[in-house]
């Protein structure tokens, strides 16, 4: 029996939209862009800030990262030549924050210099050496997939080993096994005894300032080979020249990075202003900046909150004026079917039955809208994605969403019109035209 | 015991602030299987006594039973239920509904009475074929003649089996032959027991009823029985 009336609503509210084809068309594309605009707007959003969240979240929600930052000039004279401009992160720094601060897992200093390295006779092939301590895999998300990680050993000795991640594997060694193999870099071999997966793709993060200065001119760059800390400060200089228009500036950095990580994630606020006043103390220029993912993490949070409020307002003022014009349209089709109202009436038809008949016939138009949005929302996306390269994300919860909008627009625009069909007095409604 | 029992029946309308008395205590008992006919000039107040005796509207005063029951102080939700139970609405302009075909048209009033998708198409069938439509169960009303419509506006109005057919100048917008057309199956309704109650201007059609009664602004003026 209720199948029947449905039945009956459902195919008298399509039979009558369709012979208003064009009308019930233009009526509905209000909602359409609504629901679309909702879709397409919420699948960026979260694709952006699912993207942003995935970056931020790689650095580690409990770490700090300090890092070295060229300072504001502030000499005038580089005529000199001889000058040598020391800056950045020490290995005392370092040790400091190791014995001073309370509450930290770790502190891992990281240098990172620019180099090539070869097989063989095979062609250079541009790298980033990571001098780090083995205690590294604990602040990045780095896996070893086959063979070790750098060990306490190799940096006790200083020992010639390498890590190298597995971009770097496939353009040095190709079909070779890497492992035992050795890399010649800057005129020293060094023995690979562990092959690992990099962390992210780097230009994610690159977006969040968080490659050091120092290795500006990271283009070309393949990958990273990770060396004992110890080896990298015996090996390589910590001066390096930079020509500028003839003239030469030197600099001194020791360190590019020292990351440090909190017990737990209550901690990395208090954290962060200790470690700033302690630095503060050991530096006397602003030369280094603390990075605090986590932080990030809230900051994105806090702006996804007001993107999606704003663009929940537009969605709402389209959705809004969509439904007046349903509303609009639902009130000339009562006026316009009158007499079949007054027919119904009279045949037994009760006020709530008007309603529920007109209510059907609003709900069915916007449904329809709805559906038609969440189609053409749902390429939108996919287009973006394609041709503007940014990610999208279609979630279920915002098709729900979507489509419980257009059925609360179409009872919220459709209720009125509705109760005044079933309003109108029968005899009047027989007599018109 | 009479299937309509009108007792002190008065409407008044209001027009601005002036009331028009459009019916003025009109008694009238009716009396199952009757076939009355009601003739009036216009203005003499036959729209309102069929818009009540149809419970389309509340009398001001007096009272109205319709098969015993007091139908003059229900609301709303309860005439309704009256009107499509008890009640065979056929209008002068037949009122199909134009979306809908024959039989969908018929099965109207026993959707709104709940009946079962199956039980009332049968059924809405059945009645088509018995007014002469059998072929053409699938016709939009647009698709049928005048005399057509109107027999399909009589099978629905039988189609809950009402108390009583109240009948509003049927053959007005009909050609003389489809009008006898529909007098036809009107008498043969009310041969089967059917109590009919027609408006009309026709002498013809009034000149088959049982019962003729005229009104006179909003009173009952003569009323007299024919011998056929």
């Amino acid at each position: 029996m209720f199948l029947f009336r449905l039945k009956h609503i459902v195919r008298l509210g399509a039979k009558s939209l369709w012979m208003h084809r064009l009308r019930s068309i233009l009526t509905t594309l209000g909602i359409v862009f609504g629901v679309c605009s909702v879709i397409a707007m919420l699948a960026i959003g979260e694709g952006a800030s699912q993207a942003a969240q995935q970056a931020i979240a790689q650095l580690g929600s409990t770490n700090l990262i300090v890092e070295t930052v060229r300072p504001p000039e502030e000499k005038t004279d580089t005529s000199g030549g001889q000058f040598i401009e020391e800056y950045g992160l020490t290995y005392d720094d370092a040790e400091s924050i190791r014995n001073t601060i309370p509450d930290v897992q770790v502190v891992v200093p990281i240098r990172e210099i620019d180099q090539k390295a070869r097989y063989l006779t095979r062609p250079e092939v541009a790298i980033k050496i990571i001098g780090t301590i083995p205690w590294y895999t604990e602040i990045s998300p780095v896996r070893v997939s086959r063979g070790r990680f750098l060990s306490s050993v190799d940096l006790q000795y200083r020992l010639a080993v390498c890590v190298i991640d597995d971009q770097v594997a496939r353009k040095l060694f190709a079909f070779d096994d890497p492992l035992g193999l050795d890399v010649k870099i800057h005129g020293s071999y060094y023995r690979v005894v562990g092959i690992a997966s990099p962390p992210a793709p780097a230009h994610t993060t690159a977006s969040f300032g968080t490659n050091p200065p120092a290795a500006g001119k990271t283009s070309g760059v393949v990958g990273s080979v990770y060396i004992p800390l110890t080896t990298a400060r015996l090996r390589f200089p910590e001066i390096s020249a930079q020509f500028t228009g003839g003239s030469s500036t030197r600099e001194k950095v020791e360190l590019q990075k020292i990351t440090v990580k909190a017990d737990s994630s209550e901690q990395v606020l208090p954290l962060r202003d200790i470690l700033d006043a302690l630095l503060d103390r050991l530096h006397k220029k602003q030369d280094y900046q603390i990075i605090v993912p986590l932080e990030q993490l809230r900051a994105m949070a806090r702006l996804k909150r007001i993107y999606s409020v704003v663009l929940g307002s537009i969605a709402a003022i389209s959705l809004l004026v969509g439904g007046i014009g349903i509303m609009n349209i639902m009130l000339a089709t009562v006026s316009e079917r009158t007499r079949e109202i007054g027919i119904r009436r009279a045949l037994g038809a009760r006020k709530r039955d008007i309603i529920v008949q007109f209510l059907s016939e609003t709900l069915l138009l916007t449904l329809a809208g709805g559906v038609l949005g969440i189609i053409l929302g749902s390429i939108i996306p996919s287009l973006v994605a394609y041709f503007g390269n940014m990610p999208t994300v279609i979630t279920t919860t915002s098709l729900v969403l979507a489509f419980g909008i257009s059925a609360a627009v179409g009872i919220t625009f459709g209720l009125y019109p509705a109760c005044r069909a079933a309003n109108m007095d029968p005899i009047e409604s027989l007599r018109h035209e | 015991m009479a299937v309509v029992d009108i007792q002190k029946l008065s409407k008044t309308y209001l027009l601005g602030s002036v009331h028009v008395p459009a019916l003025q205590q009109v008694d009238l008992q009716i009396e199952p299987g009757q076939f009355v006919a009601i003739m009036g000039p216009s203005g003499s107040g036959k729209s309102t006594l069929l818009n009540l005796l149809g419970c389309l509207d509340r009398p001001t005063s007096g009272r109205y039973y319709l098969g015993g029951e007091d139908v003059s102080r229900l609301d709303d939700d309860r005439l309704s239920l009256i009107r499509g139970k008890r009640i065979g609405f056929i209008f002068q302009s037949y009122n199909l509904i134009g979306q809908l075909n024959v039989v969908e048209n018929i099965q109207l009033p026993m959707f709104y009475q709940g009946f079962s998708e199956q039980a009332s198409a049968e059924h809405a069938e059945q009645l088509a074929v018995t007014v002469g439509l059998a072929d053409r169960l699938r016709h939009r009303p647009s698709e049928l003649s005048g005399g057509q419509q109107q027999r399909v506006a009589i099978a629905r109005a039988l189609a809950n089996d009402p108390v009583i057919v109240l009948a509003d100048e049927p053959t007005g917008n009909l050609d003389s032959a489809s009008g006898a057309e529909i007098l036809v199956i009107l008498e043969r309704l009310h041969s089967a027991g059917k109590t009919l109650i027609i408006v009309t201007h026709d002498t013809e059609i009034a000149a088959r009823a049982q019962r003729i009664i005229r009104l006179r602004d909003g009173q009952v003026e003569t009323e007299h029985a024919n011998e056929n």
